[in-house]
């Protein structure tokens, strides 16, 4: 027991020798916090768009007056012609276009069949369906403005409830998932050159010779990373509560207990990423390069996985961040139990179990 | 010349002597632009509900037939009382908890109005916002179908403005169209701005660049021996990439290919320098890989790839249009889809230029031959 205490500690020297890896690793989660925190939104806003007026009445001039006071479009031009459109668009200039006909006024007031044209550009069609909602939207509410009210006698109205996040704010789904990402990449890319760097450098020998069981070795590497890893994830859950304004509203100690478990799960990945590998260029390549898009991806927070192919779905549950976002989710902005994670809790256990076991067969005591 | 000619000999052989390496910078590419365009679809397909009845009326079960045949909403649970609806949102299983009041039927003929209790876990806001939108459309329409309604003179109601809607460049409005471009310019990036970021600093650490210091080998030579056989590699997997864009998901550039690829040999230039600054400054490997990886995900997550740049605040576009990649992402998808010119995408051109020249010129300032 004493040997490995020495042995820890000899890690953790070797940890904080490394001033700049450190600033590194405390620094930039920092940073990224804060930027995707603040700067990312699945909010489509402020998209410039062109009205194309053919009618050029009282009524045209009050929609488009209608259109500009929304949030979420920017009226870029009003005067330009259909064949104008084109252009605007191969410049990139304005994503959207409304057309509105000649004679939109009296057609209002009189006809059966008023028509408007949306026309958008389709390269990216997350915006274009969006801009068409919104349009859709300002010119209901402005017909039903400007004509004389009729309504149903009997109507249902509904009373709309938004859930856990009163004021809409639109990063909050992407705090947890930032926090899930940078703490699988960060714990997972860390541990992974740890033996590594020791084959490399050739000092693995010296270890391996000395009287120390393997497994050992293996602990003493991954518990000062445990421990940075959580102070790293201390300050991440400040900045989230201090600058994000994020209510942590569930348990703060099931929270951290579930880092805890997350973080060596990722730990372990790492080790085994640090056994298999040769060299510390394959194994950083490994962890971060060939990590970061699956995570990215897989975890949930940025694409919706129900929309994925079935395949997709299924390798979704082999990356340990998808479970971990469904728990920070549940804890942190949900304030839910532990009865309700038991199962996301468990499938991590599972994986860190196995990792475990993976990265200790892996581990050669003999070079 | 003739040592240029040596430099990049051994850097190519280096380079290839290095399968695993070499196999992460072929395979991965690949294996992203067949991953990403299937599992980037952000649209609102299914949203599933939670629905509880309290009424269990003839109209109650006319609603709900009606969302449930609405086509938008998928799978639909029922639970007995609203803690029991809410458990599913809690666990996931539904996005909507909708609660029909007791004697809804009944008030709603007595008084006229009634209200429907709809409650979305708006931690998703997209999500939330779609499906209640659709609810709200559903109750609409179902308000306007109600027998008592139908009966009534005053149902005459003004017909709504028809909206036609054209989509250009993707009719279909297919998420691929919008992913691939974008995932060619990610292959530059990582073999540009990862490769030699480590590939530098490798040197570093093992000790070798000592050797090349004492050799007299310039400093311009040294760095373009680390330079051009990226660059090679780069235009080989954009190129390869194309083909794959064109073949597989029949996206081919409708612009000129020459642009594009004049646009691409210039983004990797600059991405190259800036790889090339970050082993500059970096001590180990390690440093190194987490410095790119950071500004790798700052890349990614703010150039507009997967989140629009409209929407972000001001401080944050200005930050987003400071990176190579916003602007590469950009030129791509214009030249790609919309077959822009070089005059729509002029300032991108001179943007990229000064990025290169920039990035490059800091990074060989900063390369101490004597260290």
């Amino acid at each position: 027991m004493k040997q490995l205490l020495v042995f820890i500690r000899k890690e953790f020297y070797h940890v904080f020798r490394d001033r700049r890896t450190l600033l590194i690793m405390f620094g930039l989660p920092v940073v990224q916090i804060i930027l995707f925190g603040f700067a990312l939104s699945s909010e489509v806003k402020n998209v410039h768009i062109a009205v194309v007026d053919y009618a050029n009445d009282v009524v045209s001039q009050r929609l488009i007056d209608k259109i500009k006071t929304s949030e979420y479009l920017i009226v870029e031009k009003t005067t330009m012609g259909y064949e104008g459109i084109e252009d605007e668009f191969k410049k990139g200039e304005i994503k959207s276009a409304l057309i509105i006909p000649p004679n939109f006024g009296n057609d209002l007031y009189s006809s059966e069949n008023i028509k408007v044209q949306i026309v958008t550009d389709g390269s990216d069609p997350n915006i274009s369906k969006t801009v068409v909602n919104y349009l859709t939207t300002i010119i209901n509410a402005y017909q039903q403005d400007i004509l004389p009210k009729k309504t149903f006698p009997y109507r249902i109205i509904p009373e709309i409830r938004m859930l856990y996040n009163e004021e809409g704010s639109g990063s909050l789904n992407f705090i947890p998932g930032v926090m899930a990402l940078i703490l699988m990449i960060v714990c997972t890319a860390l541990t992974s050159v740890s033996v590594v760097k020791e084959k490399e450098m050739g000092t693995m020998e010296i270890l391996l010779v000395s009287p120390f069981k393997p497994i050992f070795v293996l602990i003493a590497k991954a518990i000062p990373y445990l421990l940075l890893s959580l102070a790293n994830f201390t300050l991440i859950l400040l900045l989230a509560v201090f600058l994000l304004h994020v209510e942590i509203k569930g348990n703060i100690g099931l929270l951290y207990l579930e880092s805890i478990l997350f973080i060596i799960t990722c730990l372990s990945l790492g080790l085994l990423i640090s056994n298999v590998t040769n060299s510390q260029q394959t194994a950083l390549l490994i962890s971060l390069m060939g990590m970061m898009l699956p995570t990215l991806i897989f975890t949930g927070f940025i694409m919706p996985l129900e929309n994925m192919p079935k395949v997709f779905q299924g390798i979704s549950h082999i990356v340990p961040s998808r479970w971990y976002y469904t728990i920070v989710k549940a804890v942190m902005l949900k304030g839910l139990g532990f009865s309700y994670i038991w199962k996301e809790t468990l499938i991590l256990f599972c994986m860190t179990i196995g990792l475990l076991s993976i990265a200790w067969k892996n581990f050669k005591i003999r070079l | 010349m003739n040592i240029l000619g040596f430099i990049l000999q051994k850097e190519f052989r280096q380079i290839f002597r290095d399968k695993s390496i070499l196999a992460m910078m072929f395979v991965m590419p690949m294996v992203q632009l067949v991953i990403l365009p299937l599992a980037m679809d952000f649209d609102v397909k299914a949203v599933s509900l939670a629905v509880i009845d309290h009424d269990h009326s003839s109209y109650s079960h006319q609603l709900i037939n009606k969302i449930g045949s609405s086509g938008y909403f998928k799978p639909i649970h029922f639970a007995s009382s609203y803690r029991k609806g809410l458990q599913y949102i809690q666990r996931e299983e539904a996005d909507i908890v909708i609660e029909i009041p007791p004697r809804f039927e009944r008030t709603l003929i007595r008084d006229g109005t009634e209200k429907l209790g709809i409650s979305a876990d708006a931690i998703n806001g997209t999500k939330a916002g779609i499906g209640s939108a659709y609810l709200t459309k559903v109750i609409a329409d179902f308000n306007a179908d109600l027998d008592i309604n139908v009966q009534s003179e005053e149902a005459l109601l003004n017909k709504p403005i028809e909206i036609a809607e054209r989509s250009w460049y993707n009719p279909l409005a297919l998420y691929k169209f919008n992913v691939v471009p974008a995932v060619l310019v990610l292959l530059l990036t990582l073999i540009g701005g990862f490769m030699t970021a480590l590939n530098i600093v490798k040197e570093k650490e093992i000790g070798t660049i000592e050797q090349i210091n004492v050799t007299p080998i310039k400093k311009w030579q040294f760095i373009l021996g680390k330079l051009i056989p990226f660059w090679i590699i780069g235009m080989f997997i954009f190129t390869v990439g194309l083909m794959v864009s064109s073949f597989m998901y029949g996206i081919y550039p409708q612009g000129s290919l020459l642009l594009l690829y004049a646009f691409a040999s210039i983004y990797l230039i600059a991405l190259l320098g800036f790889g090339l600054l970050i082993s500059t400054y970096s001590d180990n490997q390690v440093q190194a890989m987490f410095v790119a990886f950071f500004f790798m995900m700052i890349f990614m997550l703010m150039s507009g790839f997967f989140t629009s740049t409209d929407s972000m605040p001001n401080w944050a576009r200005t930050l987003s249009n400071l990176t190579p990649v916003t602007h590469f992402v950009k030129v791509v998808r214009m030249v790609i889809l919309k077959s822009s010119n070089f005059e729509d995408v002029k300032m991108e051109f001179i943007y990229l230029i000064g990025f290169a020249v920039l990035l490059n010129g800091w990074a060989m300032w900063n390369y101490k031959k004597t260290n």
